[in-house]
């Protein structure tokens, strides 16, 4: 096979544009330059804005709970504590939901109805989360407020731990509802993913595993899971990327609310998202606004790292497909 | 005398797989249903309550004031068309040379790998922390909120949705395509400009209309760029209004009228995004 990235050119001598070729090739090069320096520009653009901030608190700012604007003193913990929980509910619900469904649409699924049912996957991962954030205001709340949180907390309400997980306004706002939409709003992405890996898994291993008798379940559980064991795992995190940096679906729904006084899933809270989307341009030049930026940053490293862990699980996957089959 | 085998510990362990099996798909089946129960759910709220505020006035009226009488969103369609179609304009050359780069150009290379998994991370990466680094080195220099900065902001967003599916469908071009034009001494430019790019056309396309598709709806990077404006604006150094950002106030009011106008809001957003997912979709299979 011949490369035709390294020198498959051949030079002719007349050329009717000389310069086209090397024109042609800086701009292509320019552009990915452009691209690769936007992300160190991005990073050094929020450290630079959130440098009162760090300066003023350093790491302390990643467990003070403290946020109040008016004495000027800002601590992160109630956002982070925001963003994490959130995120770890909306994952609860979605990693086997998605599962669940890759499953479906790779093993059980006619023929026929897997193509449409796939796009309908996928153009649910198309609608925008502010469709998502105000159904969820406006529609999903007060359902769940009356029909899962009041009966939840009637039954619950006196059990010594779960009574604390429920308690608080059941108004259909807050950390759940903040979960419950995120996990809806990333089923879509995790399950696209996860199916494309089970794809990945040759026919072959799973004619062999049907062929010694083994049941529909055995074989995604037995050979197909192990086999893609790393896309999975690099699905579900690229689901948690999304689910971290959402902001309108968690900022309709979370309550914006700045303080930890309780472990209730039902009280209303607030995400590093949704701080900034409320807060962020009416915020005053100065320690509001570069605490805001701290938040920002402390996000973003975040979902770097989440986001470079599933890229490289995603990817190893691929090396293996090529050694193996 | 073969039976001997099939002891009744044995036929248990059959009989529990068996079950074990129809628990799991029954479950995979759940699965599904849940996920079509939410697009279907979101959907028929989505038509039934925008249906319900939409009316002439909302394509030709300026966005009105609390509990005023009519009123409509025209401005802020105006401001999201002009926003959102600049910015794909501004994104998509980026994206694609890149793109072109990373096929054509680096696919060897440490440069390459690099600004692939760039790309790929910004790709997921926060859009409110895209509306941040455009809030810091734009707004703050120039000291005013803009629509030029929520262009920027868009515009950002686009370029690594383009680049994937640009580098995506280059290399899906078979190489024997890309030797025989140089055998006729095409010099690369050509190459790729006339053959590679030509044949990779309808999927590129598709990445821009998808890229077009993402930002339409994107909101959080607009909050704090080019802000909001009650009035018609086409100067791109003011605030100017768009439709995600007009409906996240409008729907977060007390107000009946804001909350109709963002019903509508939304139903617009979603029948637009949802349309032009479906014509890339339509589009792609077409040439493939």
């Amino acid at each position: 096979m011949i490369s035709t990235t390294s020198g498959g050119s051949p030079a002719p001598r007349k050329r009717r544009l000389p310069w086209a070729d090397a024109a042609f090739s800086f701009a292509a090069h320019a552009a990915a330059l452009i691209t690769l320096s936007l992300l160190a520009a991005i990073i050094a653009s929020l450290v630079v804005g959130a440098w009162p901030a760090i300066r003023e608190y350093g790491l302390s700012f990643l467990w003070r709970s403290e946020w109040d604007p008016v004495e000027d003193k800002y601590g992160g913990l109630v956002m982070i504590y925001g963003t994490l929980a959130t995120s770890f509910i909306a994952l609860l619900i979605a990693v086997p939901v998605s599962f669940g469904i890759a499953l479906f649409l790779t093993e059980l699924s006619p023929a026929w109805l897997r193509r449409p049912l796939g796009v309908a996957i996928e153009l649910l991962a198309a609608v925008p989360s502010i469709v998502y954030g105000m159904w969820g205001l406006l529609v999903f709340g007060p359902i769940l407020a009356t029909y899962v949180q009041q009966p939840l907390q009637s039954t619950f309400g006196d059990v010594p731990v779960i009574g604390a997980l429920v308690a608080g306004p059941p108004v259909g706002i807050g950390i759940l509802s903040a979960g419950i939409i995120l996990a809806i709003m990333v089923i879509p992405f995790i399950a696209a993913v996860i199916r494309d890996v089970f794809e990945t898994t040759p026919a072959l291993l799973k004619e062999s595993a049907y062929g010694l008798g083994s049941t529909t379940w055995e074989v995604v559980w037995k050979v197909v899971l192990p086999y893609t064991k790393s896309g999975v795992i690099g699905a579900i995190m690229l689901g948690l990327g999304r689910a971290l940096g959402e902001t309108m679906a968690v900022t309709f729904v979370i309550g914006n609310f700045n303080q930890l006084d309780s472990l209730s899933l039902f009280q209303a809270a607030n995400s590093i998202t949704s701080a900034l989307a409320n807060e962020f341009a009416e915020a005053a030049p100065g320690l509001h606004q570069a605490s805001l930026i701290y938040l920002g940053l402390v996000l973003f490293f975040i979902t770097f790292v989440v986001l470079a862990l599933s890229k490289l699980l995603l990817s190893r996957l691929k090396r293996n497909e090529g050694s193996r089959t | 005398m073969s039976f001997t085998a099939l002891s009744p510990a044995k036929l248990l362990l059959h009989r529990r797989r068996k079950v074990v099996n129809s628990i799991a798909l029954t479950l995979s089946l759940g699965a599904m249903s849940f996920g079509l129960f939410w697009l279907a759910w979101i959907l028929f709220e989505t038509f039934r309550l925008g249906l319900g505020g939409m009316a002439l006035a909302v394509f030709t009226e300026m966005t009105p004031p609390p509990q005023a009488e009519s009123g409509g969103l025209a401005n802020a369609i105006f401001g999201s068309a002009l926003m959102v179609s600049l910015a794909t304009a501004l994104g998509t050359p980026i994206g694609i040379m890149a793109g072109i780069y990373l096929a054509e150009y680096g696919q060897r290379t440490w440069l390459g790998r690099i600004t692939q998994f760039i790309s790929d991370i910004l790709l997921s990466a926060p859009s409110i922390v895209i509306g941040l680094f455009i809030y810091s080195v734009v707004v703050a220099q120039l000291r005013s909120f803009s629509a030029m900065a929520g262009i920027l902001a868009l515009a950002l967003i686009v370029i690594p949705v383009v680049i994937r599916t640009t580098e995506n469908m280059l290399t899906l071009i078979p190489n024997s395509l890309r030797e025989a034009a140089y055998a006729l001494g095409t010099p690369k430019w050509k190459v790729i400009y006339s053959v590679t790019l030509k044949a990779a056309r309808a999927g590129v396309t598709t990445g821009v209309l998808l890229a077009l598709a993402r930002i339409a709806g994107e909101t959080a990077p607009l909050l704090f760029t080019a802000l909001s404006n009650q009035f018609w604006s086409s100067n791109l150094g003011e605030p100017m209004a768009s439709l995600p950002v007009t409906i996240f106030k409008f729907a977060m009011s007390p107000y009946e009228n804001w909350r109709d106008l963002a019903w509508a809001g939304v139903l617009i957003i979603t029948l637009g995004v949802l349309a032009l997912n479906i014509l890339a979709r339509v589009l792609f299979r077409n040439k493939n």
